[in-house]
């Protein structure tokens, strides 16, 4: 056992997972794509909000976790937010969002109550599923968000099937559906690949390659690890990027949806990003060097970044960010007490939902 | 007040593990996402991060303590503006109080005797109104039709996929005519990918559409049933109420003729199981039609089995937009007083040619057509029990864990004492479907098989 973690470790350090773009074959595109506008100020200090919002809950959840407040699983988002966010920022009103299980970022990115999201981890009344979803399951029709899928890949169909409802109401909207790299293997992605060609469906495909399907490096899961072209047998285009970086995630969104809602089908997005934690809470860190890790964090991590760009530019001063850091703080520590103070759901709750009165 | 870092645990099971290095000293400055310290247990190792940011005051639990307590402290950062003066006094020897306490939710858990009875025990006693309007004489395949082409224009957002419905005119012609009708927009021939189109079924369904899934056979849906049962079935519990999955899953179910194992089969167990699910099966053409209907007007999930041989035999079909019949009802197909006899889908029809053979013996069958599976109208079979004292249940699917065996174990809970005999099941051989027509004639219930059983609960 230990010598097959040694040598899965070793492959994974021998293939070096730096979010670094392969040289791309650019898609060929029907209409020209107009030049995305610089970030403006508010837009930067936004990300910013965002991503630390992300963050910081991310980190609060893993504390509650062992503390024993939170049960089960819980997969954490932390190293992905630059993508959520930056997909996120082109989002109409009328659009849906889609995701795994790996879902509190998308969540606060849609903009649900990090209260509610927090009070759904910990199982609680207050929580957004009333305590009976949990980290994977939560939903918001208010928001068009729905779910949290605790299928691997289960979450491509239905997005797809999104993106139907949309055509066939002709609302203008754009199923955003996120997979991992894990999922990219599942049959069922590719059947619904086919369909939302075939049927020219509005939905954005957005891959979140963090390198691992679990403990599993895409190199010793795919055939082919340029899954920005696992569309190319259907006749979709795609396009990888770098997901560390979010004006990149807005920009490549942005022209995608333009391809997207101008009717002429699905688009891949695959986004080359890092999960800095494991898998799920329990997790042997065997799969990848350490160095690995720390290195990703050290050079690439997307809020560094982000928070280098605006002083650089002067959007703000370290005393404006430190406010904001203060104010996530603030927002993290308040989800946190009402996931504590929260009541668990009454037991009546158990029998109720089953199903709508008819 | 410093702030206490706690022994974090790696899994809700996990009780004490190692703190296997301190990455930082006493007297540094942590920022929130700062791994401070790595801990592992005999299964996994963890990095913990720091929360909180300020000046790492006391470690309270050196590098390379083992068996250290989930949520005891471990170190103390001290806040802006504190110094070390702030740790004095304040008590670090005990484990803070861990929040695992199940205690909360024990207190409020149903007492045992509440336990004892299953909660959601018995179906409510539906009534449904007799219908005296004029009636068509059609084919079941027709009645389909009908349903789906009545509901459709009723409801723009009620549309029908699946192989072959649109210009093929559905493999078994259920689907004749709704193409010129309804045009490609609403009636979507799909390609052969059923785990596909049933997951963008439900998908669409969230958004609010009203799909009807025709699988070509329910063998098929198996390749699918990941989305029947964890997604179209589980979203309305999963999401608290807030959104479910409005969906009709339908086609041919159980056994047709001669083709062979993997063509030959009955879900209603399968899918019966299923909290969140309906299901239903109907016999006749007032079934399909009623039953059909309902299910494209239910807001849950409904799968209704039906059956490729019905799709030709003739009924008495109510000629009326606003026949429905409800879910959860069971229909007494024909009165009697000595025995019991359940069935549904054809089977009811084996159950009533079998009720004519015992006439002759001079035994009064009293035939239930269950027409739902899910929920089961227990009700209406306790009903007939008491009268009878006796019953025998049909099916063409599987012994093991069928729709028989789930009735047996109602009459036990809720008919016992009114029993004369056992209860008694006819199903399909437990063997996969042979092809040959003599051996799968005899894995098959018949009309004399169900006689027989009938006479032996009669002890006749």
């Amino acid at each position: 056992m230990a010598k097959a973690a040694q040598a899965n470790a070793k492959g994974a350090s021998a293939k070096s997972a730096s979010v670094k773009k392969s040289p791309a074959k650019k898609p060929a595109r029907k209409r020209p794509v107009k030049a995305q506008p610089a970030p403006t100020k508010e837009e930067l200090l936004g990300f910013y909000r965002e991503m630390l919002l992300i963050r910081r809950f991310e980190e609060k959840s893993g504390q509650l976790y062992g503390m024993g407040l939170i049960g089960g699983f819980c997969h954490l988002y932390i190293g992905q937010e630059a993508v959520v966010a930056g997909v996120q920022a082109n989002a109409q009103p009328q659009d849906s969002v889609i995701t795994s299980y790996r879902d509190h970022g998308h969540m606060l990115a849609c903009g649900m109550d990090p209260k509610g999201v927090m009070a759904e981890l910990t199982g609680r009344a207050g929580g957004l599923s009333k305590g009976k979803g949990g980290s994977m399951h939560m939903f918001s029709r208010e928001k068009n968000f729905y779910g949290g899928h605790g299928i691997v890949g289960a979450q491509v169909p239905l997005g797809t099937g999104l993106a139907f409802a949309h055509k066939y109401n002709n609302d203008g909207g754009v199923c955003y559906t996120y997979f991992g790299d894990g999922s990219v293997n599942q049959g069922q992605v590719y059947e619904s690949f086919n369909m939302a060609q075939l049927w020219k469906l509005p939905v954005l495909y957005i891959i979140e390659n963090n390198k691992y399907g679990m403990g599993t490096a895409v190199h010793r899961a795919s055939s082919t690890t340029e899954l920005y072209q696992r569309g190319s047998a259907h006749g979709i285009p795609g396009e990888q990027v770098d997901g560390m970086d979010v004006i990149t995630v807005r920009d490549a969104t942005a022209k995608a949806l333009e391809y997207v809602r101008g009717g002429e089908g699905p688009y891949i997005l695959e986004m080359l990003t890092y999960r800095y934690r494991g898998h799920s809470m329990s997790d042997p860190a065997k799969y990848r060097s350490k160095d690995e890790v720390s290195k990703v964090r050290s050079e690439q991590d997307p809020i560094d970044n982000l928070r280098q760009m605006i002083l650089k530019s002067k959007a703000a001063d370290e005393t404006e960010l430190k406010a904001i850091d203060g104010e996530i703080k603030t927002i993290v520590t308040e989800a946190a007490d009402f996931a504590k103070a929260s009541p668990e759901p009454d037991p009546a709750e158990l029998y109720t939902d089953v199903l709508v009165e008819a | 007040m410093p702030i206490q870092i706690l022994m974090p645990a790696l899994s809700p099971t996990m009780t004490e593990g190692n703190l296997a290095t301190w990455n930082v000293k006493e007297g540094d400055t942590v920022s929130a996402g700062d791994v401070i310290a790595e801990i592992e247990t005999d299964k996994a190792t963890m990095e913990v991060e720091a929360v909180d940011e300020g000046v790492l005051g006391k470690i309270l639990v050196p590098a390379g303590s083992e068996n250290v307590q989930v949520n005891s402290v471990i170190a103390m950062i001290l806040e802006d503006g504190e110094d070390a003066s702030a740790l004095d006094g304040v008590d670090t020897s005990a484990p803070t109080p861990p929040t695992t306490d199940p205690a909360p939710i024990a207190t409020d858990m149903p007492s045992e005797a509440e336990f004892a009875t299953p909660a959601p025990a018995e179906t409510p006693i539906l009534s449904e109104p007799e219908y005296t309007g004029p009636v068509v004489n059609q084919t079941v395949r027709e009645a389909l039709r009908d349903a789906m082409a009545e509901e459709m224009r009723r409801d723009p957002g009620v549309f029908l996929m699946g192989e072959e419905v649109a210009e093929y005119q559905g493999a078994y012609k259920v689907s004749q005519g709704l193409l010129d009708e309804f045009g490609a927009e609403r009636i979507i021939d799909t390609p052969i990918t059923e785990y596909g189109f049933a997951g963008l079924g439900v998908g669409a369904s969230f958004a609010g559409l009203k799909p009807i899934v025709e699988f070509m056979t329910f063998n098929f849906s198996m390749q699918a049933i990941d989305h029947i049962v964890n997604s179209a079935a589980k979203t309305l519990y999963m999401s608290g109420g807030q959104m479910g999955s409005s969906i009709v899953f339908r086609g041919p179910n159980g056994a047709a003729a001669r083709v062979g194992a993997q063509h030959s089969q009955c879900f209603a167990a399968w899918y019966g199981q299923v909290p969140g699910l309906k299901v239903v099966s109907p016999w006749s053409g007032a079934d399909a039609k009623g039953l059909l209907k309902a299910a494209i007007r239910d807001p849950n999930p409904v799968v209704v089995l039906e059956n490729e041989l019905l799709y030709g035999q003739s009924f008495d079909v109510p000629e009326s937009d606003d026949y429905v019949i409800p879910i959860g009802k069971a229909k007494i197909e024909r009165d009697g007083a000595d025995v019991t006899i359940t069935a549904f889908s054809r089977m009811v029809g084996v159950a009533l040619d079998a009720a004519k053979l015992l006439a002759e013996e001079g035994i009064n069958a009293e035939v239930i057509n269950l027409r739902t599976i899910r929920p089961l109208d227990t009700a209406t079979i306790v009903g007939s029990v008491k009268k009878t004292n006796r019953i025998v249940s049909v099916e063409e699917g599987w012994p093991q864990s069928g729709i028989g065996s789930e009735i047996a174990a109602k009459m036990m809970e809720h008919a016992f004492d009114y029993l004369d005999a056992p209860v008694t099941r006819i199903t399909g051989e437990d063997v996969p479907m042979p092809y040959a027509a003599n051996l799968e004639a005899l894995t098959l219930p018949t009309p004399e098989r169900v006689a027989a059983a009938a006479k032996a609960v009669c002890y006749a």
